[in-house]
């Protein structure tokens, strides 16, 4: 066998040599250019996505703005006034309603908005003290071995899915506060408030605490030398030059919390009310989409209307979050002395 | 007299700090409590082989079970060579600075906070309504085949919601390789993807190991996107093709705990679905976290 190969096998020059190097480099090169191609297109799929969910979302909303009802179904187009504005009556004051099953269906937004707020603002109260509080006791007091308790708590907290966050404001929580209140409604906004203050926590301590820990050692130094002590450096020098990181982070958090839907799902009680009180049941944006999606008429106005709530929650999302992150990117280069 | 005050002060704000730490964990401990409490009496064989029987007020999980495995094996299947792909252009290949690099960062953070139940939109707007809609035209003449919710879209829609998880911990898994360990290699003739993919990337796998298996912990959990992209209430039969539909551990809790006549006859089995739940996220965070402190070490230069 091997004699009868090497007698097929031409005879090495350094000519041959040379030309197999010469086309083993070429061939090297083009593998090259292809997978920097291939790496380079791989790595747009992020843009890409971006993009393409805004317009895939926005695509079954935008007919609202041009669709004409069919004859007979006139009612039911959906205009901006009906959007925001609220129904007149002639015998009764006017209200803002979200009553897309009815006879004379209503869309309108300003229930939801308000939903939303609401238990969005008890999330923050709920969650931003917290969070901010221990993240300054992580970074500035705790020894090695208590943040090794802290730091993996968060980790877990972080790690529970947002079902079984609303799971448990749904079976738990909501008698808790209901029997400790003494509330009428057991689903309401303060519950599925503070569930999703829970959600929350993680994302203003992490960004809070990694705002903290990227104040210079020098500015702690200066305030030691000064004769100031731990928590007075703490407070009047760490916590002020990281206070826009903080601020960051509370800002991200609301951009989570608006979006958040299994646990408002699960734990709001879902009615579509105008009130501002705590103790009324809430029906947010995240969750009507959810709740109703599954049962609406492909294409309809009610389906393109849901469509509409995506649009907002992704635009409001997406811009909350640009902000915190060029705050952060900001807060950053000028604790560390470069430019952005 | 202020020195007094001050330290008082000093004392009340650490004490503050503390007790809101100290909240935030026993909250913690509550929840978990709770769910361990009420939910591992609950685990049995049969109640992890068996199907839900009566109404879902008896049997057990196995096709929730089985649909979350296939739906986070499709997923990590095309979340993994995205993700770890954006992540070596990110730090191998774009320049320091350059403006496409920058713009895939943002689009990454971006894309991150996007809500979950816009995902779960744009699955039903882009995968079921349009490409799969599309498949149907070119390929079936029109017939119902890949038009309709199914686990394909469902892996596919969470692929993206965990992209950014991939891409993050990867990206972080490369910069932490020794620079000098690809000066070397460059300097020995090889060239860039040589040295990514002979140098650079073995000593990366466990960082991309890491960042699937955070990937899966996250997508196990999710249940806003897979809402209209695929899961169903119940199903007589396991999904065996890519258009099936199919049960999943998070929707089936969601589904048991709002939609079912009488709740206080579902809680145990309610109780141990979200044990099972919420131990396999779990056990999949602290292995992502262990195999991530083991790599960390192995980079460490030795001093010996």
């Amino acid at each position: 066998m091997e004699s009868e190969a090497a007698g097929v096998l031409p005879r090495v020059t350094t000519e041959t040599l040379q030309r197999a190097a010469s086309n083993n480099r070429r061939f090297t090169r083009i593998v090259e250019r292809l997978v920097e191609g291939w790496v380079k297109l791989s790595a747009m799929a992020a843009i890409v996505t971006i993009f393409l969910i805004f317009i895939f979302v926005g695509r079954e909303a935008l007919p609202l703005l041009w669709e004409h009802p069919e004859p007979g179904l006139e009612h039911e187009v959906v205009t901006w006034s009906n959007l925001v504005g609220p129904t007149h009556y002639p015998d009764r004051p006017s209200r803002f309603m979200w009553q897309p099953v009815s006879n004379v269906p209503k869309y309108n937004l300003v229930p939801l908005i308000i939903g939303t707020l609401k238990t969005t603002i008890i999330a923050i109260l709920f969650a931003g003290p917290l969070a901010i509080l221990a993240a300054i006791l992580s970074s500035e007091f705790a020894p090695r071995w208590a943040r090794e308790i802290i730091k993996p708590t968060i980790e877990l907290l972080a790690g529970i899915p947002s079902v079984v966050l609303g799971f448990f404001a749904l079976m738990v929580l909501a008698t808790w506060v209901q029997d400790l209140l003494g509330l009428r409604i057991r689903l309401n906004a303060l519950t599925a408030g503070m569930a999703l203050g829970l959600a929350v926590i993680p994302i203003i301590f992490t960004v809070a605490e990694d705002a903290l820990t990227t104040v210079p050692k020098a500015y702690r130094e200066a305030s030691f030398a000064l004769g100031a002590n731990r928590w007075e450096t703490a407070i009047k020098i760490v916590v002020p030059a990281a206070l826009p990181g903080i601020f960051a982070g509370v800002v991200l958090g609301f951009g989570r919390a608006v979006g958040e839907t299994m646990v408002v799902l699960m734990a709001s009680g879902n009615a579509a009310t105008t009130t501002w009180a705590f103790t009324d049941s809430v029906r947010t944006m995240s969750a009507t989409i959810a709740a109703e999606l599954g049962e609406v008429v492909w294409g309809s106005p009610h389906y393109r209307v849901l469509f509409l709530i995506g649009v907002l929650l992704f635009i409001f999302t997406f811009v909350v979050n640009l902000c915190g992150e060029i705050y952060v990117l900001r807060l950053k280069a000028r604790l560390e002395g470069t430019r952005p | 007299m202020k020195k007094g005050r001050s330290t008082a002060v000093g004392v009340a704000f650490v004490g503050l700090c503390v007790l809101a730490t100290a909240t935030i964990i026993v909250m913690l401990a509550i929840i978990l409590g709770q769910i361990i409490w009420y939910g591992a009496p609950g685990i049995t064989l049969e109640f992890l082989s068996a199907a839900p029987a009566d109404g879902m007020r008896a049997g057990g999980i196995w096709p929730a079970i089985f649909g979350t495995f296939a739906l986070v094996v499709l997923m990590t299947i095309a979340v993994v060579p995205f993700g770890v792909l954006t992540a070596i252009y990110l730090v191998e290949y774009s320049k320091p600075g350059s403006r496409f690099a920058k713009a895939v960062n943002l689009a990454v953070s971006n894309l991150a906070g996007v809500p979950s139940i816009v995902f779960g939109l744009f699955g039903l707007g882009f995968f079921v309504q349009f490409v799969g809609a599309g498949i149907d035209q070119v390929a079936f003449g029109g017939q119902l085949v890949f038009g309709q919710p199914a686990i394909l879209w469902a892996a596919l829609t969470l692929a993206l919601l965990t992209l950014p998880v991939v891409i993050v911990t990867t990206g972080e898994a490369l910069r932490a390789v020794p620079a000098n360990a690809r000066e070397a290699s460059l300097a020995l003739g090889a060239t860039r993807w040589q040295t990514v993919s002979r140098v650079v990337l073995p000593q990366c796998t466990a960082g991309v190991l890491t960042g699937a298996i955070l990937a899966v912990s996250r997508g196990a959990g999710e249940v806003a996107p897979i809402m209209f992209t695929g899961a169903a209430y119940f199903l007589p039969s396991l999904p065996t093709k890519l258009n099936d539909q199919f049960m999943e551990l998070g929707y089936h809790i969601y589904v048991m705990s709002t939609q079912s006549p009488n709740v206080e006859e579902t809680k145990p089995i309610l109780f141990a679905t979200v044990f099972v739940l919420l131990a396999l996220t779990f056990v999949l965070n602290a292995a992502a976290i262990g195999i991530r402190a083991r790599f960390r070490q192995s980079l460490r230069p030795s001093d010996a």
